[in-house]
């Protein structure tokens, strides 16, 4: 247990997170500043044609900083007493920071970024300043949250997302690696792995769970880890992986033999890993690839959890999760979209927004978009609790691959032709959030 | 701190709000289905019972009455109060059999009506009796603002002439709620509702309805002929505010709406988990890890409504703790009737579907629970004006501009 001088540190720490970031952005410098990491051959990678494969870049050696012990793990928050729907000053100040930086300097980019299948470097590199691919790593290893922090992942997720959902899917995908490794890693994982997650540098990585095929499921998967003496090898193909040729890390879900589903660690340049671009229809910022998997071998020292269901079945729902707050903060931007659009626009000699038809549409944006909204908080609230939440889990998930989906066809709907030309970001939302029912894995809360 | 669980300073109440709903409801819900128009006396002892869990508690009780706003926090500003319960409890209660809530003395919407906007001295003088509410009119129902019933000031008395429609437990009640203008020509500004003592000579009992649904409750029909009340039966301020317009008859509503969307959440889970437990039967288990369209059709189908159920439920309470802590919250509470009343609906009409005959034969109360959802997406409000009042808000329209 932490003393309470330790508590304070834990909170003081948080508020300078939030502090720092907000300075940051105030001063321009942070734009200009060049990054010193190693960056991937991109040129080489957006070049390539559809179904080219490259090699996955062999990044930065990872080596473990300290000598662990035991698995490092943030503590559950204590049960909360009350029903309470408002977020505490730390995640208010995180949520209003972020909500900030997406209008500003998300949204502005977000249709070129869709276009280019490229989400600007300088933005992915201020949202690791503001620490969004922190949060689920533990003090001990440079962490700021002391306790589980889904809560503040989806209000991170959803104002992100308000901005633009595949910017936020390539900013945010890191921490899903980052957040899996706190999670279920080894000691020795956690202390090669998280470090550099807490610095300035932080590595490209992540989580990939997806397979493509029809009725993907992903408590039953297709790609295979079978024993060789000490090592595992594993086969197979993983789909729509934000940015798979820059990353320097992955956790990769795959049926291990005689233990079921489970998580690996991957670094890239092991000899049978690669990787293919794989544009899909939203989520394009992201510049979405597949992971092919061809004999990868890998140390025994790879398996998370040591290959436990329940860890991997955790990931699962912890992702859902994560894809239901960008489904909520896109369903929001939708639409605070269309309110000003429909009582704008005239017909008839009346704002459209005059009429039931029109009107009765917005409303149920709003009713099932604060559906999904609260269901999500729940399922996260329920995790920073230490309570299952699988069942809440899988319901914010249903609401929010139908009504996100509902919501993404009424956003264009309701522009009319208009919709449906890029002068107006609601044809990428329609794309983007057909995402959240398609999605498993990649993020994670 | 975000937290979207029931405090547990609630869970004595919803357990026994349960266990009335599971001993005392259930076993005579069909009894009064098929028995429309005969007093369910099984409810006077409970009634007395409900009266003293509300006394004996600053949380506020199961039925209607305990809906009034209040303003000191629990901890951090945080407050869970009587609003929360109240929806909890009701859940619970309707989760029992929703005509025979509506049916508990003393709990009625009249005593919402009354709780949210009467004097210290109202609260005193009509506390403990059981008060209908009477708004509807044959040519009046949503449109709440054209009703035709007047009250004229006559020395210390109102005299009130009009006809009153759909009145939920009006026979039953000791006090009518009605609402009628003080002077039809300035609108919804003179509408202001009265008090009226059920034995008052100038209340005629016209008629009780028969109806689809919630059959253990009745429905009655009045004719006010100079019905004399006194000054003082005006509930909240006598003056003609163009300004204010609506709104104190009005407020009533965000406060009430809640609760019929926690009756409207309370049916939908009766059906959800009847259905549940009859599709396990059939060897049909829901999971929610596996993908719902990788699961049979039905647990796809039952994964859908319990999504829709998921969300009305937590509309629900988001609209009553907003109440408890003094937000205003017309907005969520519109939102939340209009998504329980829908999803009630869906649901209880889907679970029949799922479970086949045996949902749609009497042998059970799905069938039932079915027919009782419906009124549920019409009264308090129809969804297409929960629709209106939800587009108004958010588009920034008058009642003018947004018909």
């Amino acid at each position: 247990m932490p003393t309470a001088t330790e508590q304070k540190g834990v909170a003081e720490r948080s508020m300078g997170l939030g502090l720092r970031w907000l300075n940051r952005l105030a001063g321009s410098d942070l734009l200009d500043r060049i990054r010193i990491r190693k960056q991937v051959e991109r040129a080489l990678f957006n070049g390539t044609k559809n179904g080219f494969r490259t090699a996955t870049a062999a990044g930065r050696t990872f080596k473990a900083a300290q000598n662990l012990g035991k698995p490092a793990r943030q503590a559950t928050g204590k049960p909360r007493s009350l029903f309470d729907l408002s977020p505490d000053d730390e995640q208010q100040m995180l949520q209003e920071g972020v909500r900030d930086f997406a209008e500003a300097k998300v949204r502005p980019v977000a249709a070129q970024a869709d276009a280019e299948r490229k989400a600007p470097a300088e933005l992915l590199e201020q949202a690791n300043e503001l620490g969004v691919n922190m949060l689920g790593v533990p003090e001990e290893l440079g962490g700021v949250m002391h306790e589980q922090a889904a809560v503040t992942s989806v209000l991170i997720g959803e104002a992100l997302a308000h901005g633009d959902m595949g910017i936020a899917y390539a900013a945010l995908a890191p921490g899903a690696v980052s957040t899996a490794i706190a999670h279920w890693g080894t000691p020795e994982q956690e202390a090669t792995y998280l470090p550099p997650f807490t610095g300035e540098d932080t590595p490209a990585a992540a989580l990939a769970l997806l397979e493509p095929r029809p009725l993907f499921d992903p408590l039953k998967l297709e790609t295979k880890a079978r024993r060789d003496g000490e090592d595992w090898v594993l086969d197979g193909v993983k789909s729509l992986v934000a940015r798979p040729g820059e990353c320097e890390l992955f956790v990769v879900g795959a049926e291990a033999e005689g233990l079921g589903p489970a998580l690996f660690v991957l670094e890239p340049g092991a000899s049978g890993l690669s990787v293919e671009d794989e544009p899909a229809m939203g989520l394009r910022a992201a510049a979405t690839g597949r992971l092919v998997l061809e004999g990868v071998r890998v140390p025994a020292g790879a398996l998370m959890a040591e290959g436990k269901r329940e860890a991997y079945v955790e990931c699962v729902q912890r992702a859902r999760v994560a894809w239901c707050s960008l489904a909520v903060g896109t369903a929001q931007a939708v639409l605070d979209y269309v309110i000003p659009y429909v009582n704008d626009r005239t017909a008839f000699g009346e704002p459209i927004s005059n009429r039931q038809g029109v009107a009765f549409a917005v409303s149920d944006v709003g009713i099932e978009s604060d559906g999904m909204r609260l269901a999500t908080y729940r399922a996260a609230s329920r995790a920073d609790q230490g309570q299952d939440f699988g069942r809440e889990a899988a319901l914010a998930r249903r609401l929010c691959t139908q009504k996100g989906m509902e919501i993404g066809s009424d956003g264009v709907q309701l522009l009319g032709g208009h919709g449906f030309v890029k002068e107006h970001p609601v044809e990428r939302w329609y794309r983007d959030l057909r995402a959240a029912g398609v999605m498993e894995g990649a993020l994670l809360v | 701190m975000i937290n979207l669980e029931i405090p547990k300073k609630f869970k004595p109440l919803a357990t026994q709000a349960n266990q009335v709903a599971t001993e005392v409801f259930r076993p005579i819900s069909r009894k009064y289905d098929e028995a429309e128009h005969s007093y369910p006396k099984e409810l006077d002892m409970l009634a007395s019972l409900i009266d003293g869990m509300n006394e004996g508690s600053d949380i506020g009780g199961a039925g209607a009455a305990g809906v009034r706003r209040e303003s000191k926090g629990d901890e951090d500003g945080n407050r869970n109060g009587s609003n929360l319960s109240t929806v909890l409890g009701i859940i619970e209660l309707c989760w029992g059999d929703v005509g025979l809530l509506l049916s508990m003395p003393r709990q009625g919407l009249g005593n919402s009506a009354i709780a949210s906007v009467a004097s210290d001295e109202q609260l005193e003088r009509y506390g403990g009796k059981w008060a209908a509410m009477a708004i509807t009119e044959p040519e009046a129902g949503s449109d709440s603002a054209s009703i035709r019933t007047t009250a004229e000031l006559d020395g210390d008395e109102y005299v009130l002439n009009g006809e009153k429609i759909f009145v939920t437990s009006g026979d039953r009640a000791d006090l009518i709620v009605v609402w009628a203008s003080l002077d039809r020509s300035k609108g919804r500004a003179a509408i202001k509702s009265f008090i009226v003592e059920r034995d008052n000579p100038g209340l005629k009992l016209d008629r009780l309805e028969h109806k689809l649904g919630i059959r253990a409750s009745d429905t009655a029909n009045f004719t006010l002929q100079d019905c004399r009340v006194p000054k003082e039966a005006l509930l909240g301020s006598p003056e003609i505010d163009t300004k204010a317009g609506f709104g104190g008859a009005m407020q009533t509503f965000d406060n009430t709406r809640p609760l019929v969307a926690a009756m409207a959440v309370g049916v939908a889970r009766a059906s959800l988990e009847e259905t549940r437990k009859r599709l396990e039967e059939a060897e049909v288990e829901i999971d929610y890890d596996t993908p719902a369209l990788s699961q049979s059709a039905a647990a796809a189908r039952f994964l859908e409504m319990e999504s829709d159920y998921e969300a009305a439920y937590l509309l629900t309470l988001q609209a009553a703790w907003m109440a408890d802590n003094g937000k205003p919250n017309s907005l969520q509470a519109s939102m939340a009737k209009a998504k329980a009343g829908r999803t009630c609906v869906d649901v209880a009409l889907g679970c029949v579907e799922l479970c086949g005959s045996v949902g749609y034969g009497e042998s059970e109360l799905l069938e039932k629970w079915a027919r009782d959802a419906k009124i549920l997406d019409i009264f308090e409000g129809t969804q297409q004006i929960q629709l209106l009042i939800v587009a108004r808000q958010l588009l920034g329209k008058s009642s003018s501009e947004l018909r």
